[in-house]
């Protein structure tokens, strides 16, 4: 026995290469390209697959142990909070609109970059990076299903969540959400990488998930704090991804440079676009704020992302160029955002409020130069008219962007008094715009965005009511139509927070202990 | 200190999500699986066709022939989802690792007589890219499948094969080292034993519609190259012969195949079962998927089990037929 020879060890990188590149072959019964015919009409130059880099040398039995333990904890604590009516201990019943919004228009995005990945993870020809994409792809749908599980205590007691994946589909101010990731997947592998690796996970994702998560925790909501942190090594993976994607794709060829700024020129701004929700649920939603959007802008894009297309600039990429614009953004557009939703909360399945007295305080402090100024007084009417018993419902229908789906709500550049609009024709057509950037998007791929489902003329063309309305009877309501297909809960998912069942049934469980509330 | 203990029971508005709600039998809360799965996936109002298949929505279920009402028919009577299945492997990685350690410390794969070791090289080696094309075909139905009950279960299978490549890998590493790993390819690559499994596994790589995918790979390929390799050569024949230790390493895939095959043929049963038509397309891809399949193993059997190769792989193909039966498919 003691003639036993030990075989010698292979490193972690050889092994590595072993469990996964070795499994891949040169296919000659079937054409390479039929084998993998999606990763060259982006016009990406790819000359050596080799040199990908893995940014995480996982292999799959190394990828069950870590992600087992996690869902181990993580299940013990979603359990834990059912039992213990978890719900209970939050601030207030208006920090579950967060939540809310999160359901509908988050976790479904969740369920999109798993979908994403799995075709990424198909077609990409170099095997470590149909690898990567496939582990971030269970990812995903990882976050997709705990988010679901967290959540479903909260729909079980409050109302404007029982319908998220209907609503998502469907509902006006959703479509922002799911056009985003849309355009993301119907795009090529390589683009999907660049937008939502890199521009999205990498450059943004911090604008994302660290205000809901220290939203959570901040607000006594310890089972979404748990799936945030729980989530959190999974996303750092997949900002590793993020990072060697884009600097692979540059390194293989100049040609590539071009097209890779042009996606992130694009990819920026519709992240940027996408966030004006976060910004006002981090105003606006949580009763315990923790930081301003300006803040947390300034903090995750202005010094981390600048640091970031310092590095870049030695392969010839520069910052985006709705950089700037999103820069001077900062200081509005949690406001108009959160005015948008508080005119149209008829249509929408979540509650919107005016800020109360301290909250104004803490706006106007953040906002010195223009919260006081521009948008205090509007909220102060608004409070106004409802204590008369007026609360404002828009029922008109606002004009849409035709790029990110937005309102045009958002004001001219350097000009807060007047709202940017911009237009341009495509094959006699007119199309509308809220920004230079969004204009841009659309003229590089106008055969794209003329598909676009915008929800105010799918209503106007009358797509948007239940099977078998007739529009033409007499007294024909449409709004009230338009919220039957959505299947809105009307006076229970919509309207004032002060007027909801929310606030009624928390006060009742809490023993009618008040919460500051305006009016 | 008296503890007053008379909690307020706080009656629940509702049970579970309405996209979830509509699959649950009664007023009954739903199950983690149902609500990590029903209805999960978006179902309208598509903005944009995809570039790469204008042809299709981003989600559309015309992307097979199969006809189903209602994709979450196909329900797994595992009711994986991601924490689920996470768990199960991770406990069965455990397994894996305390066998690799028993049979490691006591030299048991190194005490195996050579030609032994180079027959198990021969057979399974080049198996790590068969199961590779298992992993790129699942993750494929991930990508283009319709209803999260059909695809999330495909993407823990892609998964679970990229799983399967790796401990073949890991073994071929414990025996031997890299060299055999390259002779594996080589004769995956060149040795004509392997072309016609080859072909078969490149053809399945070209198929477009996701269901027939699932048929040629998870159930034609599948269903009889386990039954052959990792019970009858391994289990049987290895075990009989002194390669035990090789029985004990490569549990996990026949553990796997034994416990996913009641999710595949839950979902065939489930589909074939709607209506006259699936049941006669889908016994067609079953039955000439099979044949082919049949012919592709035929010098795997040779291979490996020499002088009881026919034998082996008819029992094998009997076994796949009796099972088509019971999943309610059309006799061939």
């Amino acid at each position: 026995m003691d003639a036993q020879v030990k075989k010698k060890k292979l490193g972690l990188k050889p092994r590595y290469q072993a469990m996964t590149r070795g499994l891949d072959w040169q296919t000659s019964y079937q054409d390479m390209d039929k084998v993998f015919p999606y990763d060259k009409y982006e016009g990406i130059k790819i000359h050596d697959w080799d040199k990908w880099e893995d940014p995480f040398r996982l292999t799959m039995d190394a990828y069950w142990k870590y992600q087992g333990e996690k869902e181990k904890k993580l299940y013990a604590v979603i359990d834990a909070f059912a039992q213990n009516s978890g719900q209970l201990g939050i601030s207030d019943a208006r920090y579950v609109n967060a939540l809310k919004l999160f359901i509908q228009g988050v976790s479904p995005l969740e369920y999109c970059a798993h979908r994403g990945f799995a075709h990424a993870g198909r077609h990409f020809t170099g095997v470590g990076a149909r690898v990567a994409s496939q582990m971030q792809s269970i990812d995903e749908l990882r976050h997709y299903q705990t988010q679901a599980h967290t959540i479903s205590n909260y729909n079980k007691y409050f109302n404007g969540m029982h319908k998220s994946n209907h609503w998502f589909d469907r509902v006006w101010y959703l479509s922002v959400p799911k056009s985003f990731f849309e355009d993301a997947m119907t795009g090529g592998p390589f683009e999907f990488l660049i937008a939502v690796s890199f521009s999205f996970e990498y450059v943004l994702t911090n604008l994302l998930f660290v205000p809901f998560m220290s939203g959570a925790a901040h607000n006594g909501d310890m089972s979404t704090v748990t799936f945030g942190f729980s989530a959190q090594s999974d996303e750092s993976r997949h900002m590793t991804l993020g990072i060697e994607c884009i600097k692979f794709i540059l390194e293989q060829d100049p040609a590539n440079v071009a097209i890779v700024q042009r996606w992130i020129d694009k990819w920026f701004w519709r992240g940027y676009r996408l966030l004006s929700i976060v910004a006002m649920m981090q105003d606006y939603m949580l009763p315990k704020r923790v930081m301003s959007w300006k803040e947390a802008w300034e903090m995750y894009a202005e010094s981390n992302g600048g640091a970031l297309f310092k590095d870049l600039a030695r392969y010839g990429i520069r910052p985006p160029k709705g950089w700037e614009d999103a820069c001077e953004g900062k200081d509005h557009i949690s406001h108009q955002a959160w005015n948008t939703f508080y005119n149209y909360n008829a249509a929408a399945p979540f509650h919107t409020w005016t800020p109360n007295a301290e909250e104004m305080e803490w706006l106007t402090e953040k906002y010195p130069d223009t919260f006081a100024k521009y948008y205090k007084p509007r909220f102060e009417y608004y409070g106004e008219q409802h204590k008369q018993g007026k609360r404002f419902y828009n029922t008109t229908l606002p004009m849409l962007c035709q790029t990110c789906q937005i309102p045009m709500v958002f004001h001219e550049p350097g000009d807060p008094g007047s709202i940017c609009y911009r237009e341009t024709d495509h094959q006699d057509v007119k199309y509308h715009f809220c920004s230079d950037h969004c204009k841009e998007i659309f003229t590089n791929e106008p055969e794209k965005y003329v598909q676009a489902w915008l929800p105010v003329h799918q209503i106007y063309q009358g797509n948007c009511f239940p099977e078998g309305t007739d529009p033409t009877v007499e007294g024909f309501d449409p709004l009230a139509a338009v919220l039957d297909y959505y299947e809105i809960e009307v006076g229970k998912d919509n309207f004032d927070f002060a007027d909801s069942e929310d606030r009624k049934n928390f006060r009742e469980w809490k023993g009618g202990v008040e919460e500051e509330v305006s009016p | 200190m008296s503890v007053d203990l008379q909690a307020k029971q706080v009656e629940p508005l509702r049970n579970t999500f309405g996209h979830v709600a509509k699959y649950v039998k009664g007023n009954k809360p739903a199950s983690r699986y149902e609500e990590a799965t029903m209805g999960a996936q978006p179902t309208t109002n598509f903005h944009y066709r995809p570039t790469w298949d204008p042809q299709h929505e981003l989600f559309d279920a015309s992307r097979s022939k199969v006809v189903l009402e209602d994709w979450y028919v196909l329900r797994d009577p595992r009711q994986f989802y991601y924490g689920t299945w996470a768990m199960a492997r991770a406990k069965q990685q455990d397994a894996v690792e305390s066998s690799y350690q028993f049979v490691e410390s006591r030299g048991l794969l190194d005490a195996m007589p050579d030609e032994l070791k180079a027959l198990v090289c021969d057979v399974l080696m080049p198996l790590r890219h068969v199961a590779w094309g298992g992993n790129m075909n699942n993750c494929n139905i991930g990508a283009i499948g319709y209803g999260t009950a059909f695809t999330a279960p495909a993407m823990f299978h892609a998964m679970d094969q990229l799983g399967v490549a790796q401990y073949i890998t890991r073994l071929g590493l414990a025996i031997e080292g890299t060299k055999v790993l390259d002779k594996g390819k080589q004769d995956w690559l060149d040795n004509p034993n392997w072309q016609v499994l080859r072909r078969y596994v490149e053809d399945t790589l070209v198929i477009e519609d996701p269901f027939e995918l699932f048929v040629a790979q998870n159930y034609a390929l599948d269903g009889l190259l386990y039954p052959l390799v990792f019970e009858t050569f391994i289990e049987d024949r290895l075990t009989m012969e002194g390669g035990s230790a090789v029985a004990m390493v490569t549990s996990f895939m026949s553990d796997w195949h034994k416990e996913t095959s009641r999710w595949i043929n839950a979902v065939l049963k489930a589909a074939a079962a709607e209506s006259e038509a699936n049941n006669q397309l889908i016994s067609g891809w079953v039955n000439a998927w099979s044949d082919r399949a049949q012919q592709a193993l035929a010098p795997i059997a040779q291979l490996a089990m020499q002088d009881r190769a026919d034998a082996s792989i008819e029992h094998a193909r009997a076994e796949l037929d009796s099972r088509s039966q019971k999943n309610g498919l059309a006799a061939k």
